[in-house]
């Protein structure tokens, strides 16, 4: 059986820089950082970092009730940005429904408000009698992916990916291999969180957190530098919709990128230690699935969310790799760490590299940690020409992603 | 609380939860034909009305058999009368059985 070609011909964003990729991209080339102060998170005693990335507010009121009353925040995001990737590749409700077209997409967590709203009330005396029939939809784990699927009339297969900061690496992944295989004619791919504080906690807890930049926002987090103290929590969601290149070409649609290559291995070195040759690995395998070698690589764009292990073992898996010759950035510094949206924004803004001949900075890379040094940080945005690049995620549980992604000429 | 005012925390009840029109909702319009609410609906209706009146609705074979907006008023108004007789003290009609 013949594998098919998998492109990109259509993407969508919420973020901390806006809605919609143009405000995503056109924040990331300012080099603007969506970070803020967040007052509700300096109500929550121990909690030490005090900053994140909201994203603007999605009016999702034209979506029908009965869609739209099992969804949480993060499946607001979802469906916006499916919405507008559907919208930029010419995909309507036919295809949506015909089963050629399924969806891979999730969250870190079920809806961390709605776990708050219920166990206030339940705590109260312990009684479920005013609990809505709704409740459940959002706080399963496919909620965001089963809520998209109905809100959209998605008929083929939906996959919830739930991986935390890998969740939109497999989910791209998965729509990637299942298109090649020729299951489905198109996927939607990517991931969705809302900001919460026990999200920032559950970083905070293990003194993964940034947590003194908090009368200075955007100068955290701070991936590869010297004073990089943990990452900061962000919001929103990115889907790309992927096509087998047969499809899109029968569509005459215009095609955005190309999926070359991916790889998840698992670390069980330690569930939220990184280790650089699980990494390694990582990047190695997804090289061979594109059949490929590391110097067919213009660019890395990097996991790297400012913790002290992480960014060490991710830049000494990069070396091992790809010595010094090839160009790595990441998106972090300006978008924080969206969790389960992260892979995904973070390869659309990839996409427009690649479209663009356009590196971009590693914000608030000012001093380089010798230790993530020996390879080619991009500290200043590069235009040149770019004809491949991977795409990094790595997430607690020892589960990494990486992702090949070509021009589509 | 008058059967007038009974109707009307109804239907404000309704119209919030449900976004559904005021115009929409008289006393011949089916719930489930008409107003569109479905089976997880119909769970959230009895919690908004309890919320609403104060009082329980569930578990009430009464209630599958609801099929209109008048079904669910009479039914509303008889458990208003049943929870005033029941209260103590209160100046009503006097408690079953008495």
């Amino acid at each position: 059986m013949a594998l098919k070609r998998v492109v990109v011909t259509g993407m969508g964003a919420v973020s901390c820089l806006g809605r919609g990729v143009e405000a995503l991209w056109a924040g990331l080339v300012a080099g603007r950082s969506g970070i803020t102060a967040i007052p509700a998170l300096a109500q929550v005693m121990g909690l030490r970092c005090l900053v994140g990335g909201l994203a603007p507010k999605v009016d999702c009121r034209d979506i029908p009730r009965q869609r739209r009353r099992t969804m949480s925040r993060m499946s607001f995001y979802a469906v916006a940005a499916c919405r507008e990737a559907l919208d930029q590749a010419g995909v309507g409700p036919d295809i949506c429904g015909s089963g050629r077209l399924g969806l891979a997409l999730a969250a870190s967590a079920g809806s961390p408000e709605t776990y708050e709203e219920f166990f206030q009330d339940y705590l109260q005396d312990h009684s479920i009698e005013r609990t809505k029939s709704t409740l459940f939809f959002k706080i399963m784990n496919h909620s965001v992916a089963a809520n998209a699927a109905q809100a959209l009339g998605v008929k083929g297969r939906v996959l919830a990916p739930a991986a935390a900061c890998s969740t939109a690496g497999q989910a791209i992944g998965l729509g990637y291999e299942a298109i090649l295989l020729g299951r489905q004619d198109m996927m939607l791919c990517g991931g969705a969180d809302e900001l919460h504080p026990l999200t920032v906690a559950s970083f905070d807890i293990i003194n993964a957190a940034s947590t003194h930049f908090n009368e200075n926002p955007t100068q955290t987090p701070r991936p590869f530098d010297t004073r990089r103290d943990g990452t900061v929590c962000s919001e929103g969601g990115g889907v790309l919709l992927l096509e087998s290149l047969e499809s899109a070409r029968a569509r005459g649609a215009h095609i955005l990128a190309e999926i070359l290559g991916f790889a998840t291995v698992t670390d069980v070195t330690n569930i939220s230690h990184p280790d650089a040759s699980s990494i390694e690995t990582c990047m190695r395998q997804a090289l061979v699935t594109a059949e490929l070698g590391p110097d067919a690589m213009d660019y890395v764009n990097a996991h790297a969310t400012a913790t002290e292990s992480g960014d060490i073992a991710e830049a000494q898996a990069i070396g091992r790799v790809f010595g010094q010759a090839t160009p790595v950035s990441c998106l972090k510094g300006h978008l924080g760490h969206s969790l389960a949206a992260s892979g995904a924004l973070e390869s659309i803004a990839l996409v427009r590299m690649l479209g663009k001949g356009l590196i971009l900075a590693t914000r608030n890379l000012d001093e380089l940690d010798p230790r993530c040094g020996g390879i080619e940080h991009v500290r200043k945005a590069v235009s040149r020409p770019l004809e491949r690049a991977l795409k990094n995620n790595f997430a607690l549980g020892g589960v990494n992603t990486s992702i090949v992604f070509g021009r589509h000429a | 609380m008058t059967e007038q005012e009974i109707i009307a925390t109804a239907n404000k009840a309704l119209a919030e939860e449900f976004e559904l029109e005021p115009d929409t909702l008289r006393p011949e319009a089916g719930i489930y034909d008409d107003l569109g609410l479905d089976s997880l609906d119909a769970v959230d209706m009895v919690i908004v009305l309890e919320n609403a009146f104060g009082f329980k609705l569930r578990d009430e074979q009464a209630l599958r058999a609801i099929r209109t907006l008048a079904d669910l008023y009479g039914f509303l108004i008889s458990k208003k009368n049943e929870s005033t007789a029941a209260t103590p003290g209160a100046a009503t009609s006097p408690l079953p059985g008495e």
